[in-house]
């Protein structure tokens, strides 16, 4: 806690057209002493409670329970409150503080989950098995005659039309079902670069499946 | 069109507005809240609402700072 009243000593600089909330929010944390130590514990508190339910609302899908995931809401609550502490002179009024602050935390969550998958991982990363993929995209086993040649052609295609870096993270994601944020960690990488890596890589599929005759060209852009 | 094709037309689905994931959680709070308060966001923000149609973690994180404003925690 010392490190943290060490970082939020200056002042925010350019909040502006505060809410009451937010701007009692900062004149604490920007205090000194018992003001700032008692703001910082109900800041901390805040996180808790914000990470505790984040990852309730996500855990029946991670398949992590108990004093694990309790663990982790409070480690992704304790390193927002760092986040935050270092950064609230970036805060410009444009959302109440709090939930700016609670950006943070939600995306400390993901940041821990996606940790927790790269040293747990439950399918290994350069697994390949093209069964999963009629699974991985709702297809009934039952009319496999009507996708097969489809599942095929898209086969062929990320084999053929994708860089070996694309083609690694279309294996990684949607085969294997690795969390983005997982991969980003065994990569090296950033969200925005794998998602970037993806968009490129989708927009080449759809091409090939659509020179084909299996999809239309993509329309997204007048939905 | 059968649910696995809608699911995989979906998937190969990318919009030229998508902004990526640097811009949209830069944005995230300013866009969840206006979401929370009913106000047009989408039609302000296309492009952040094009991308967390589309990007799972970035969505997820949405999803997320949304239940945390309603959940009136502050």
């Amino acid at each position: 806690m010392v490190l943290v009243k060490c970082m939020v000593n200056e002042s925010p600089g350019t909040a502006t057209r505060l809410d009451p909330e937010s701007a009692e929010w900062l004149e604490a944390l920007a205090g000194t002493g018992r003001v700032q130590e008692a703001a910082l514990a109900r800041l901390h508190a805040l996180l808790v409670r914000i990470a505790r339910g984040e990852v309730r609302r996500r855990g029946p899908r991670l398949r992590i329970t108990g004093p694990e995931l309790d663990d982790l809401a409070c480690q992704a609550a304790a390193d927002a409150l760092l986040a935050i502490t270092g950064k609230i002179r970036q805060f410009r009024g444009e959302s109440r503080f709090t939930t700016w602050a609670y950006r943070f935390v939600i995306l400390e969550v993901s940041v821990k989950i996606g940790q927790h998958f790269w040293r747990y991982p439950t399918v290994p990363l350069d697994a390949e098995d093209w069964g999963r993929l009629p699974d991985r995209f709702g297809f009934d086993p039952a009319r496999q005659a009507e996708w097969r040649d489809l599942l095929a052609a898209l086969h062929r295609a990320v084999d053929t039309q994708l860089s070996p870096r694309q083609r690694q993270v279309f294996v990684a994601i949607v085969l294997n079902h690795v969390p983005l944020d997982t991969l980003v960690i065994e990569l090296g990488s950033s969200r925005g670069a794998i998602y970037k890596m993806m968009f490129d890589a989708r927009r080449k599929l759809r091409a090939a499946l659509a020179a084909n005759g299996y999809m239309g060209q993509d329309t997204a852009e007048s939905s | 069109m059968n649910d696995g094709w809608r699911a995989l037309d979906d998937f190969l689905r990318t919009d030229p507005r998508d902004v990526g994931c640097a811009e949209a959680v830069e944005m995230l709070h300013i866009y969840a809240e206006l979401v929370a308060a009913g106000e047009p966001a989408e039609q302000r923000y296309p492009g952040i609402a094009a991308h967390l149609r589309a990007c799972g973690p970035c969505g997820e994180d949405f999803e997320g700072l949304l239940a945390a404003i309603r959940g009136g925690a502050g």
